[in-house]
C-alpha cells in the first residue's frame, strides 16, 4: 500500500464522499418491487465483459479500449431502469476494469461511484422527461423520445465531467479547468447514447435482450479503432523523432538542435498568424531540416578543422539529401520544400538553387531564421553559446541580405514575449555504444 | 519441380471460379432488374431509405490502400465500406423477415443494393481505382445469398416455435446474418486471389480471421438494423447509423494514419541508402524477400508486420560508422563490429514506436541463429543473400554462389530451414520469371 500514500488526503476525502453519495442513490433499489433484477444483472454483466479487456494485458500490448470509456451499456440502463437500479449497473464493470498505479483500488472505487452517479442522474432525467407514462419504446414513440434521450446523455456527460474536475482539483491542487478544459466534447457521448437507445428499443421489442446485445460489437469496434488511431499517430510522431535521432548518431554536437529549431519555427509561424495546420507542418520542417546530414559522410561531419572546398561541397548537398529522404512522406507537404531550401539566402547567394526573395518558399524562410538563431544560442564544440539578445541583434543585422526581415521581427517579438529556453529538452545521455569508434575524431 | 507443385496448389480451380461468380452475379442482377421493372418496388419508402443508407456507406468507403509501399497485413480486414455492407445485408434480412413472398423480397433487395453500389462506384471510378466490378459482384451475391436464406426463415421460425419453449424470433435473423458474413468472406478471398495471384489458403485464412473483428461487427449491425426497423420503424435507421458511420470514418482516419506512418518508416529505411552506406533499394528488397520467406514459412500476420519493419530498418545502425562499409555488406565485417552496429540500430528503432519486437529483431542481427527469434533469422538470411548476390544487378551465377555461401554458414550463422525456404522462394520467382 506504499504507493497509495502518493494520493493526497483531499482526493481521498472527495472519493469517500462520492462513494457514499452513490450508495445513498442506490439504496432505494433494495426494497423496490419494481426493479427488474434480471435486467440489472444482465446489463451489469455485459458492462463488466466490455471492461475486462482493459485490465493489464500481456507485456507491450495495449488494451483495445481504455477502462471506463465505453458507455452504451450504461446509457441503455439509464433508458431501461429506474435511477436507483441504474446506479448499480455501473459498479461491477468499473471494479473489473484496469486501473493505474498509484492506488488502483481507490481508482476503481472512484470510477464505480462516478459512473454510477452519472448513470443514475441520466436515468432520473430520462424518467422525468419521457413522453409516455409507461417505459414503452416503439414506433409510436419516435421521434419524440429523442429529446429526453439527448437530455439524459448530456446530463450523463455533465455529471461525469464535473466529478472528474473536482477530484482532479483535489488531487493536483489546482483550480478546476486550469490544466484542461472543464467540459469534454459531448459528441462521443451522444454517439454512445444513440447506441444505448437502439439497445433499449430492441430490449423492449418482441426480439428481446439477445437482439439488443448485437448493438455492442460494432460500437466496440468503433471505440477500438479510435483508440488505435491515436496510438498510430503517437507512433508516427515517435518515428519522426527517430529520424532526428539517426542524425544525432552521426553528428553528435548538434544534439537537440532539430527539436529546438522546430520549436523556434513554430514560434515564428504562430507569431505570423499562420493556421494550425501550417504551424504543425512548419514545426515538422524545423525538426527535420537537417535530416539530409544522414547523407553526408560522418568523417566530414565530425571533422575538427576547416573543411576543404570538396568537403564543403559535400556538406552543402545536405538539403537535397534531406528532400530525397522525406520525398515519400505525403503529409509533410510544404515541409519538404522548406527542407530543400532552408539554406537559401534572401539576396540569392545561398544554396542549393540560389533562389532570391519571394522565390524562396515561406516555410523555408521561417526555418532559415530559426536554424541560425539556435546555432548561435547553443554551445558547439568550437565556441560558446551567445546570449539570446545578442543573437537576435545579429539576426537583425543580417535581415534583408540573408534573412527575411518579417521572420526576424516575428521571432524577436515572440522570444521577447515568451522567452527562450536554450536547454536541451527532449534529450538523454548518449548510449555508451554511440561513442565514436577507434577511428572517430573526438568532437572536442 | 517443387515450384511447379506449389503453384498447382492454387491453380485451375479458382481461375475458373471467378468468371463463374461474375456470371452468376450478372444473371442475378439482370433477373432482379427485370422483376422490378415488371412488378414495381414493394414498399418504396423502405427501399429508398435502405438504398440511401447503403449508398452513403459506399460513398464514405475507405480508399484503396494506395501509397503503402508494400502489401501488408490489414488488421482491420479488407472490407472497405462496413456501413455499406451492413445496410445491404440489413435490407436483405428485412425483405426476408417481412413475410409474404420472400423470394421476391430477395430480388428487390438485390436491385436496391445494386443501385447503391453503382452510386458508390462513381467517385471510385472517377479516381481510376480498380476493383469496382469485383466489389459489386461481392455485394450482389452476398445479398442474394442472404435473401434466399431468409426465404427459409418462416419455416425455421415455425420450427423454433414448435420445438422451443417460447418465441425466439431474433435467432433466425442472427443466424442468417452470420451465414451471409461467412459467405462474403469466402467470396472476398476468391476474388482477391484472382486479382493478386498466390495461394488461396492464406488469403481465405486472413479473411476468416477478420471475421472476428469487422465481419462480426458488420453481421451484428445488419441484424440490429433489420430488427430495429421492424420494432421502431424507419427512425431506427438514422439513430443506429450515426454510430456506424463514425465507425467507418474512424476506420478511414486510422488507415490514413497508418499510411503516413509506413511512409515515414520507409524514409527512415532509405536514410542509409542516401548516405551511401547501402546500395539503392537494398532495404526494400530485403523487406520483400523477408516477407516472401515469412509467408512461405507461414508466419502469422502480426509477425509478418514485425518482420517487415525490422527488415526495412535492419541497417540503421550503419549510420554510426565513420566510413561506409564497401557496398554496405555488413556480412563481411568482423563479428564484434556487426554486433555493435546491430545494437546501435536497435537503439534507434526503439525510438520509432514500432512494436517492441522489431527492435529486438534488429538487435539480434549479428547473433548466431540458435539465439535468434524466427523473424531475426529470416532478416539475417535475406540480408546476407542480398549483400552476397549483389542486389538486383546480380547475375544468376551470383545468386547461386550466394545461396551456396549461406548453406555453408548454416552451422552457426544461418538457420537451415530459413535458407531452404529462401532457396524455394528464389526458385519460385525465377520460375515465374522464366514462364513469363
Amino acid at each position: 500500500m506504499g504507493a497509495v500514500t502518493a494520493i493526497p488526503k483531499a482526493a481521498r476525502a472527495v472519493v469517500t464522499g462520492v462513494v457514499l453519495a452513490a450508495g445513498a442513490c442506490a439504496a432505494p433499489a433494495a426494497g423496490d418491487p419494481a426493479v427488474p433484477w434480471a435486467a440489472v444483472g444482465l446489463l451489469a454483466a455485459v458492462h463488466a465483459l466490455c471492461e475486462l479487456p482493459s485490465r493489464g494485458t500481456a507485456a507491450g500490448r495495449f488494451p483495445p479500449v481504455g477502462a471506463g470509456s465505453f458507455f452504451p451499456v450504461l446509457l441503455a440502463a439509464a433508458f431501461l431502469l429506474p435511477p436507483s437500479a441504474a446506479v448499480l449497473v455501473a459498479v461491477p464493470g468499473s471494479l473489473a476494469g484496469g486501473a493505474e498505479e498509484p492506488g488502483p483500488r481507490l481508482r476503481r472505487a472512484w470510477r464505480a461511484a462516478r459512473l454510477g452517479l452519472a448513470t443514475g442522474a441520466a436515468a432520473a432525467v430520462y424518467g422525468r422527461l419521457r413522453p409516455g407514462p409507461e417505459r414503452s419504446l416503439g414506433a409510436a414513440d419516435f421521434p419524440w423520445v429523442l429529446a429526453p434521450a439527448l437530455a439524459a446523455v448530456l446530463v450523463f456527460c455533465l455529471v461525469a465531467a464535473v466529478l472528474d474536475a473536482v477530484v482532479r482539483a483535489a488531487a493536483e491542487r489546482v483550480p478546476p479547468g486550469a490544466r484542461r478544459p472543464l467540459l469534454p466534447s459531448p459528441a462521443p457521448h451522444c454517439v454512445h447514447g444513440l447506441a444505448g437507445l437502439t439497445m433499449a428499443v430492441l430490449w423492449k421489442s418482441p426480439y428481446g435482450p439477445p437482439a439488443a446485445l448485437m448493438v455492442l460489437p460494432p460500437v466496440y469496434l468503433s471505440c477500438r479503432t479510435f483508440a488505435q488511431y491515436h496510438r498510430e499517430r503517437a507512433a508516427h510522431q515517435a518515428t519522426i523523432r527517430a529520424l532526428v535521432q539517426a542524425v544525432d548518431l552521426k553528428d553528435r554536437y548538434t544534439r537537440g538542435h532539430g527539436e529546438r529549431v522546430g520549436r523556434a519555427s513554430a514560434l515564428i509561424a504562430g507569431e505570423l498568424g499562420l493556421g494550425e495546420e501550417r504551424l504543425e507542418t512548419i514545426r515538422f520542417a524545423g525538426i527535420l531540416h537537417d535530416v539530409g546530414k544522414l547523407g553526408v559522410p560522418t568523417r566530414v561531419l565530425r571533422k575538427d578543422g576547416p573543411l576543404t572546398p570538396a568537403e564543403r561541397r559535400t556538406v552543402e548537398l545536405h538539403p537535397e539529401y534531406g528532400h530525397e529522404i522525406v520525398r515519400g512522406i505525403g503529409f509533410l507537404g510544404e515541409a519538404r520544400e522548406a527542407i530543400l531550401h532552408h539554406h537559401e539566402r534572401l539576396d540569392g547567394t545561398g544554396y542549393p538553387y540560389g533562389l532570391a526573395g519571394e522565390a524562396i518558399p515561406e516555410a523555408a524562410r521561417v526555418v532559415a531564421v530559426a536554424d541560425a538563431f539556435d546555432a548561435m544560442t547553443s554551445t558547439r564544440s568550437y565556441r560558446r553559446a551567445r546570449p539570446v539578445p545578442e543573437a537576435l541583434e545579429e539576426l537583425g543585422r543580417c535581415a534583408g541580405t540573408q534573412f527575411d526581415p518579417r521572420m526576424v521581427r516575428a521571432l524577436t517579438r515572440a522570444v521577447q514575449r515568451e522567452g527562450w529556453q536554450t536547454a536541451v529538452t527532449s534529450d538523454e545521455a548518449v548510449p555508451p555504444a554511440a561513442r565514436p569508434g577507434p577511428r572517430g575524431v573526438p568532437a572536442g | 519441380m517443387t515450384a511447379r507443385a506449389r503453384d498447382g496448389r492454387g491453380g485451375p480451380l479458382p481461375a475458373a471460379v471467378v468468371p463463374l461468380l461474375r456470371a452468376a452475379a450478372l444473371c442475378t442482377a439482370v433477373l432482379a432488374l427485370l422483376w422490378i421493372a415488371r412488378h414495381g418496388p414493394a414498399e418504396p419508402g423502405t427501399a429508398l431509405a435502405f438504398g440511401l443508407l447503403a449508398a452513403a456507406g459506399e460513398l464514405a468507403r475507405r480508399p484503396a490502400a494506395s501509397g503503402a509501399p508494400y502489401p501488408l497485413h490489414e488488421p482491420l480486414g479488407r472490407e472497405p465500406a462496413p456501413l455499406g455492407a451492413a445496410a445491404a445485408l440489413a435490407y436483405a434480412l428485412l425483405a426476408g423477415s417481412a413475410g409474404e413472398s420472400a423470394a421476391h423480397g430477395a430480388l428487390q433487395a438485390v436491385a436496391v443494393v445494386l443501385a447503391a453500389v453503382l452510386v458508390g462506384a462513381v467517385p471510385q471510378a472517377a479516381r481510376g481505382e480498380p476493383g469496382a466490378p469485383d466489389h459489386a459482384v461481392r455485394r450482389v451475391l452476398t445479398t442474394a445469398f442472404a435473401g434466399v436464406c431468409c426465404a427459409a426463415l418462416p419455416t425455421a421460425g415455425e420450427f423454433v416455435n414448435t420445438v422451443g419453449r417460447g418465441p425466439a424470433p431474433a435467432l433466425p435473423v442472427l443466424l442468417v446474418a452470420g451465414l451471409a458474413v461467412l459467405c462474403d468472406a469466402v467470396l472476398a478471398a476468391a476474388l482477391l486471389r484472382a486479382r493478386t495471384g498466390g495461394p488461396y489458403g492464406p488469403v481465405l485464412r486472413e479473411e476468416l480471421r477478420a471475421l472476428g473483428g469487422t465481419g462480426a461487427a458488420v453481421g451484428a449491425a445488419a441484424a440490429v438494423l433489420a430488427l430495429a426497423a421492424g420494432a421502431a420503424g424507419l427512425w431506427a435507421l438514422p439513430v443506429f447509423c450515426l454510430p456506424l458511420l463514425l465507425t467507418q470514418l474512424s476506420f478511414r482516419r486510422c488507415a490514413a494514419a497508418r499510411t503516413t506512418y509506413r511512409q515515414t518508416i520507409a524514409s527512415l529505411a532509405r536514410a542509409t541508402e542516401i548516405g551511401g552506406h547501402t546500395p539503392a533499394g537494398h532495404a526494400r528488397r530485403v523487406a520483400e524477400l523477408s516477407l516472401a520467406v515469412g509467408r512461405e514459412l507461414r508466419l502469422p500476420g502480426h509477425e509478418l508486420a514485425v518482420l517487415e519493419y525490422a527488415a526495412l530498418m535492419h541497417d540503421i545502425g550503419q549510420l554510426s560508422l565513420v566510413d561506409p562499409v564497401p557496398g554496405g555488406a555488413t556480412v563481411l565485417l568482423p563479428r564484434a563490429e556487426q554486433r555493435r552496429i546491430a545494437l546501435l540500430g536497435g537503439a534507434v528503432v526503439r525510438r520509432t514506436g514500432v512494436p517492441a519486437g522489431v527492435a529486438a529483431v534488429v538487435e539480434q542481427q549479428a547473433d548466431p541463429y540458435r539465439e535468434q527469434c524466427p523473424a531475426a533469422r529470416i532478416v539475417r538470411a535475406a540480408n546476407a543473400y542480398e549483400d552476397l548476390s549483389g542486389g538486383s544487378g546480380g547475375s544468376a551465377g551470383g545468386a547461386l554462389a550466394a545461396l551456396e555461401q549461406l548453406r555453408l554458414g548454416t552451422g552457426r550463422d544461418f538457420a537451415p530451414e530459413v535458407v531452404e525456404s529462401l532457396a524455394r522462394v528464389l526458385g519460385e520467382s525465377a520460375g515465374a520469371g522464366g514462364r513469363r
